[in-house]
């Protein structure tokens, strides 16, 4: 079993104006065989915590820990965090002109397995795993997301996380400007990914992956279901509790959360 | 038919960086005698070096050179020598010695500064390639010229003609050391289909300038590549006109200077027809103190030019400190009745973007850098369709990556 465990994490995002802290003290622990899907408002910090987790360097930890197994993901540097097990799915992959997807992919593929894959099952894999999310086999020979429709992007991420099939995965709102036939094609494949498993000693099945589903609508958790859903909210969770929150959110929306908010900044603004 | 786009986004980065921004537009320019360059920013070229003063440094065409560096490439007398050349010239193409009379009667744009109008002064004669007109070249032809030592000035002029509807690859390599001053004429005939690759792979003590001038027939197509990647000091002038309507231009680049480098790529393509096409692509890379590249892409649209379409972009990669690229995209344009025009120039250092997108995928960063140039030239290198070349080239970068990118923070 495998955990992803954040603890009191407190980042600061760096603008030209100084730093600015977004995250507020989160705590969240994921096992494998889990998925945790964490909604909320734009700019609660929902994206912040995906991204400072893989390491971007435009985010500054200023307190707390984040460890995988018990290892110190913090002072891991990007590459090394992904080799540990730890992917992220963007929401706003980005273009590497003049790079074909097929070296991208057996780059990372050698780069995560620290050798090559055996080129006659690699090259079967990628066209599986393409096939799987409708791409197409010449979509292999294009430059990394240049020229991507939305759709293409999330899918090309996918297919990546079915190969390089890591240990825990973040989706950061891997549902955003998606159709309806591309929500399900990506929601089977983090549902594939989150199915993998192992027995344990009475031979009762045991999740090995686990999912960190980042999201702001709730339609997508028609497709993915979530054990837990944590409600973020000023850079903090709010409110956690299992699938039917996310129900009760679909219905009532995030304004509850921000007028309960402000008015708790106001009394501490108050008492101070 | 009178859309007009231009595109204006130049840069200069560096210290005490000067690259003056371009896009400048002179419809005042409209009445100047059609046959003979109205750029203002191009003297009339002349065979007579009377008419090519010695630059003293100032002036807007050498204000980028360092001119001591140039050795006396302005000044040289005629010396006799010359690269030593390896020819590969599939039949039934001819390679002749003939005079400078002879080859200035062959045509092609006349000397536009001192070091080309020097080259074919001293030149003892020119050398001349005929691709006779309607054959189709199964194989490239290739010059390998190579210099034996800097301490001599090697003059040459060189008259590349494809005749009519003829199809042709052609590569000229550079290697060696050498002080070398060339006027390269290349006149491509009606309805032709020309490749032209032309790269300096020279030594580390080389100095090449010159220019290499294009003449594009009437619906013909060429595509040029220009490499430099060796050499202190390569100066370029690259030119173009059409001798008819229809004709097609296709000019890439590709540029790696390192520490104390000086590659200077000065382009002029001159809409002189109507209906013609330019389409310029150049690239570099650029690392280490003191590495600094020039890229001037000039276009005139004569008033006589409707209906072309031209566009022109520079990129430059800043791989280390202490690298400087100047580059000054410019427009002149004296007809509104075209089909498009436009330019563009970036010059910066890695996206942390795509190097985190890269890393977060397991990537180290020396791995995800090498990616990234990587990519940023093979943009240029597939579209050679020369495969020897492109091979050549692939490992180039490799080679030249090896240096600084592969270093793990060394770049940092």
């Amino acid at each position: 079993m495998a955990t992803l465990k954040i603890n009191d994490l407190h980042v600061s995002v760096i603008t030209e104006d100084g730093d600015k802290e977004i995250l507020k003290g989160v705590d969240l622990t994921v096992d494998s065989g889990q998925v945790h899907a964490i909604m909320g408002p734009n700019g609660s910090g929902k994206s912040t915590l995906a991204y400072s987790i893989a390491g971007h360097p435009k985010y500054k930890i200023t307190s707390g820990t984040v460890t995988l197994d018990g290892e110190d993901l913090l002072s891991m540097s990007v590459d090394e965090r992904a080799r540990a097990g730890l992917f992220l799915a963007m929401q706003y992959p980005v273009e590497v002109p003049g790079v074909s997807v097929a070296n991208f992919l057996r780059t990372a593929k050698t780069a995560i397995d620290g050798e090559s894959p055996k080129l006659r099952t690699w090259v079967k894999d990628v066209n599986t795993a393409m096939e799987k999310v409708n791409l197409d086999a010449a979509f292999a020979q294009r430059s990394v997301n240049e020229g991507f429709s939305g759709g293409e992007k999330k899918r090309h991420e996918i297919v990546q996380l079915e190969l390089l099939n890591p240990r825990f995965a973040i989706l950061d709102e891997t549902d955003s400007g998606l159709d309806i036939d591309a929500l399900r094609i990506v929601s089977e494949g983090v549902n594939r990914f989150s199915a993998q498993g192992d027995r344990d000693a009475e031979g009762g099945p045991v999740g090995t992956k686990g999912v960190l589903l980042i999201t702001h609508y709730t339609r997508i958790l028609r497709y993915i279901k979530p054990d837990q859903v944590h409600v973020f909210v000023n850079g903090r969770i709010a409110e956690q509790g299992g699938p039917e929150l996310a129900d009760r959110l679909e219905a009532e929306g995030y304004d509850r959360y921000l007028s309960a908010d402000k008015e708790a900044a106001a009394a501490q603004a108050a008492s101070v | 038919m009178s859309t007009l786009s231009v595109d204006t986004r130049p840069s200069s980065t560096g210290p005490a960086s000067t690259g003056r921004n371009g896009a400048a537009s002179a419809p005042n320019v409209a009445g100047a005698v059609e046959t003979t360059t109205a750029s203002h920013l191009h003297p009339k070229p002349s065979y007579d070096l009377a008419d090519h003063a010695e630059p003293k440094g100032r002036e807007e065409v050498w204000r980028f050179t360092p001119l001591k560096r140039l050795r006396r490439l302005f000044r040289a007398e005629a010396t006799g020598a010359e690269l030593t050349w390896n020819s590969q010239v599939p039949a039934p193409v001819t390679i002749t010695k003939i005079s400078t009379e002879q080859a200035r009667a062959l045509g092609g744009a006349a000397p536009a500064d001192r070091v080309a109008a020097l080259a074919v002064a001293h030149s003892g004669g020119a050398v001349h390639v005929d691709v006779p007109a309607g054959v189709e070249l199964g194989e490239p032809v290739v010059l390998d010229l190579t210099g034996a030592s800097v301490d001599e000035v090697v003059h040459a002029h060189v008259v590349f003609t494809v005749g009519a509807n003829a199809r042709a690859t052609i590569a000229v390599k550079h290697n060696g050391s050498a002080t070398y001053a060339a006027h390269t004429n290349v006149i491509v005939g009606d309805g032709a289909e020309l490749n032209f690759v032309s790269i300096a792979d020279w030594a580390d003590d080389a100095v090449h300038a010159g220019q290499t001038s294009f003449s594009v027939g009437r619906d013909a197509s060429v595509r040029t590549v220009t490499v430099s990647l060796g050499g202190d000091l390569v100066r370029l002038a690259e030119t173009a006109d059409y001798t008819g309507p229809g004709g097609s231009l296709e000019q890439f680049g590709l540029y790696f200077a390192d520490a104390g480098q000086h590659l200077e790529h000065r382009l002029f393509v001159d809409h002189n027809q109507p209906r013609t096409t330019s389409n310029v692509d150049y690239r570099g890379a650029l690392q280490g103190e003191g590495a600094h590249a020039v890229w001037i892409g000039d276009v005139l649209i004569r008033k006589v030019a409707e209906g072309i379409e031209t566009y022109e972009s520079n990129k430059n990669l800043l791989l280390t400190d202490g690298a400087r690229a100047d580059s000054v995209p410019n427009l002149e344009i004296e007809t509104g009745e075209i089909a498009g025009a436009g330019h563009a120039s970036t010059t910066g250092r890695f996206d942390d973007e795509q190097l985190f997108y890269l890393r977060s995928r397991g990537i180290d960063e020396a791995e995800a850098r090498r990616l990234v140039v990587h990519g940023f030239f093979a943009d240029i290198i597939r579209r050679i369709g020369v495969p020897m070349v492109e091979e050549r080239l692939y490992e180039a970068v490799e080679s030249e990556l090896a240096q600084h990118v592969g270093t793990p923070g060394v770049t940092r």
